[in-house]
């Protein structure tokens, strides 16, 4: 095709720096007072116009942020995080009154939208896909709003939702992730700018996929997303994000809190694309993608599946987790890891059985290249209320070169004696006969390698939407370049 | 088309491969018999480009160009090919994406646009066919629990939509019934050009009841020690191959 000739046209004219998005936007911004302060928690709200109740419970969060040690990080290697250096709100001075409609959306934005492949005009848009942009702190465009809104489905920023569905947003806001969580999830719930919100009413197939675009455009700017599904009795939602930012030479922080909620017999798949600037080869610059992904199947016969392909990133930290707290509920995780040069990633998942005739499974396939380390870190853990559960875990490693690390950390937790958990794990290197039997069909080096690494993460892949399981291939083999000499 | 002179090869300080000299010309097709472990599959390996061996001595020309000078894609691109006596498995890698893989780097080599989706299908669908192939098993993972005779049909269908210049089929008459043997020679022979040339190596004088060669050599210990026309095969067939070596020394 055509686009997959672009792509790598323009990757390759990126010359030695591989990162397609690495662009940024010149624009007027207003930007919350450097640092991190009670200040900067009430100067947030105030840009937003949040009613009381949301201030103080920011303030709250703020309060326990600050009493909370921070996480300890077991295989990472992670520099003291300066939270003075940052700044935590930045807006686009043009979206200050939010448009009403795209025309009066910035034009640069809108450029910066098309450069990453995201067109926001509602005709050019993606079949079947509406988009949310997240540019920086605000949320920048929702399209299809009229389709669903007819359908009672809810799709907007959580900034709107706080003003136009209070009761939805203090219901289950935090009932997830509580606040004193870890000290990420009391950050984000202090700081918080902008994220999603969905609410898919009873009954209701959300016919469409709902995704949403984040981007960090703005210097030494954290972005500290929240996004919140729920899913109501009998309905089902497929949502999907995707990430770039501009290179930068400095770190730059990302701190997202996402919630899920699935009720009676819901379904909720989830599946992200990230790919936050890694930083150069020499590991410099890069995003610091700190998550905290978090869903409960609350009803019965509900079901909740991750599946994530985290390519980006110069540290990954994130554990998309599921509680299974319905009898009959069903949590899956499906990822793909790939770290190169000196990324760093340590992700993995949490499956807590609580009800009855639960299941879970758990599939992760780990990449890693160059210097980069990449740990699977799980926890299954079975209570004994949960009679008749089991767990199907599988981690697989591929080592592209001598000098990266894999490691698979998992925990098992069984108080439950007629559960069953099977774990299989695998570490392979990347094979050389594979190689060149491929080369000596005429593929070079790196397509041959993203081939092999395409076929090692399919189970995972294919369980993308559609619309962006091509672009999720591309990803991979883009991501590995360099990786063989 | 392909010039060996004098070629010593080792792998890991062990000679393997001591002077072999082989000329090829354009649409000629040379079989290449030998018993264990004398140095064909080494061979085949060496011209391909892969890594591992050590060229003590000799050259090798292909089409006026210095073989030892190319990358591995860079020598099939220009049309090398080797059916490979033990075919590779890539899991989670759909036969027919890897053939369409395969045929675009091709392209893409030559200064092509990719393939085009119907074209591609026609393509596949008919060679396939001729083969005995079945489109269910375009569907599944390369090579992933084929049969033995399956994996040597594949590496024929390969070279069948890529139409190389200068195949090498190292002993893809091995594991193959007595219509396979049939349908794959029916497939080079289809192949077979005054343009292309072939290097067949083969255990058995009955594989060249099909594929007629215009010559046949004998390697042993790394060396050619004897060339003919097909009646050598017979001969080999009858008297063993000690027994020609001695001859030939
Ligand atoms: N990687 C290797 N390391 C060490 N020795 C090797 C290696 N590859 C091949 N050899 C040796 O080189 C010799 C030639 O092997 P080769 O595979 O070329 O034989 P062949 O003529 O193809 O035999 P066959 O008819 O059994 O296929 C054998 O003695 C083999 O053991
Ligand atoms: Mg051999």
């Amino acid at each position: 095709m055509a686009a997959t000739e672009q792509t790598i046209k323009q990757v390759n004219s990126l010359g030695n720096s591989e990162y397609k998005y690495g662009f940024s936007t010149e624009l007027d911004e207003i930007k919350a007072p450097k640092g991190l302060s009670e200040e900067t928690v009430r100067f947030i709200s105030a840009q937003k116009n949040e009613p009381d109740w949301m201030l103080d419970w920011r303030l709250n969060a703020f309060k326990v942020f600050n009493k909370l040690p921070k996480p300890n990080w077991a295989k990472l290697n992670i520099p003291d995080i300066d939270y003075q250096d940052y700044y935590y709100y930045s807006s686009p001075k043009s979206l200050k009154d939010k448009p009403k409609s795209l025309d009066e959306i910035d034009p640069e934005i809108l450029k910066t939208y098309e450069k990453l492949g995201i067109p926001l005009k509602e005709q050019k848009i993606l079949s079947g896909v509406a988009v949310d942009a997240v540019f920086d702190s605000v949320s920048v465009a929702t399209t299809y709003k009229k389709q669903l809104n007819d359908l009672g489905i809810i799709f907007c920023s959580i900034s709107e939702a706080i003003q136009e569905h209070p009761d939805l947003v203090k219901k289950y806001i935090g009932s997830v992730i509580p606040v004193s969580d870890h000290s990420f999830a009391a950050l984000n719930s202090a700081v918080f700018t902008d994220g999603s919100f969905v609410y898919i009413p009873e009954g209701v197939r959300c016919p469409v996929e709902l995704s949403t675009y984040f981007r960090i455009n703005a210097i030494n700017t954290g972005q500290f997303e929240r996004t919140l599904i729920i899913a109501d009795k009998n309905s089902y939602v497929s949502y999907l994000e995707g990430c770039t930012a501009p290179m930068r030479d400095e770190n730059q922080l990302h701190a997202a809190n996402v919630e899920l909620i699935a009720l009676d017999n819901a379904e909720i798949k989830y599946s992200t694309v990230q790919n936050w600037y890694p930083g150069d080869r020499e590991g410099k610059g890069g995003i610091y993608n700190f998550v905290t992904k978090r869903g409960v199947c609350r009803g019965n016969s509900s079901k909740i599946s991750w599946t994530q392909v985290e390519t980006g990133s110069a540290i990954t930290w994130k554990y998309p987790s599921c509680i299974l707290q319905g009898d009959n509920s069903k949590g899956e995780f499906y990822s793909v890891a790939i770290t190169n040069n000196k990324q760093q990633a340590d992700t993995g998942t949490k499956m807590i059985h609580l009800g009855k005739n639960t299941s879970s499974k758990i599939i992760s396939k780990g990449i890693s290249a160059g210097k980069a380390q990449n740990t699977y870190r799980g926890l299954v853990s079975i209570n004994s209320r949960a009679s008749n559960s089991r767990n199907f875990t599988q981690c697989d490693s591929l080592l592209i070169g001598n000098k990266c690390g894999a490691h698979t950390v998992p925990y098992i937790e069984s108080s439950n004696a007629d559960s069953i958990i099977e774990h299989e794990a695998t570490t392979s290197k990347i094979n050389e006969d594979q190689l060149f039997y491929c080369m000596q069909r005429g593929l070079n080096s790196e397509d041959a390698v993203g081939l092999i690494v395409n076929g090692f993460c399919k189970e995972v892949l294919q369980h993308l939407p559609m619309e962006f399981a091509v672009e999720a291939q591309k990803l991979v083999a883009i991501s590995l370049e360099g990786s063989v000499g | 088309m392909l010039k060996i002179d004098n070629l010593h090869v080792s792998i890991e300080g062990k000679q393997i491969i001591k002077g072999l000299n082989l000329t090829i010309n354009k649409g000629e097709v040379h079989a290449l018999m030998g018993p264990n472990g004398s140095g064909k599959s080494t061979l085949s390996y060496v011209l391909s480009g892969k890594e591992g061996y050590e060229i003590d001595k000799g050259a090798i020309e292909y089409n006026g160009k210095n073989l030892l000078d190319l990358d591995v894609d860079e020598r099939a691109n220009l049309g090398l090919f080797l059916a490979f006596q033990y075919p590779m498995e890539i899991p989670g890698v759909q036969t027919s994406f890897f053939l369409k893989t395969a045929i675009n780097s091709k392209r893409k080599f030559l200064g092509l646009p990719e393939v085009d989706a119907l074209e591609f299908a026609k393509l596949i669908r008919s060679q396939a066919e001729d083969l005995g192939i079945s489109s269910e098993m375009l569907k599944r993972d390369l090579n992933v629990n084929y049969s033995g005779g399956e994996k040597k049909k594949q590496e024929i269908l390969q070279m069948s939509i890529l139409k190389p210049d200068m195949a090498i089929l190292d002993e893809t008459d091995s594991g193959l019934d007595i219509d396979a043997l049939r349908i794959v020679s029916e497939g080079v022979n289809k192949l077979r050009s005054k343009q292309n040339s072939f290097l067949v190596i083969t255990h058995y004088q009955r594989l060249l009841n099909y594929i007629k060669p215009d010559y046949v050599h004998i390697i042993a210990d790394g060396r050619i020690v004897k060339s003919g026309d097909f009646t050598l095969a017979l001969e080999l067939e009858e008297k063993g191959y000690e027994d020609i070596s001695k001859i030939a020394s």
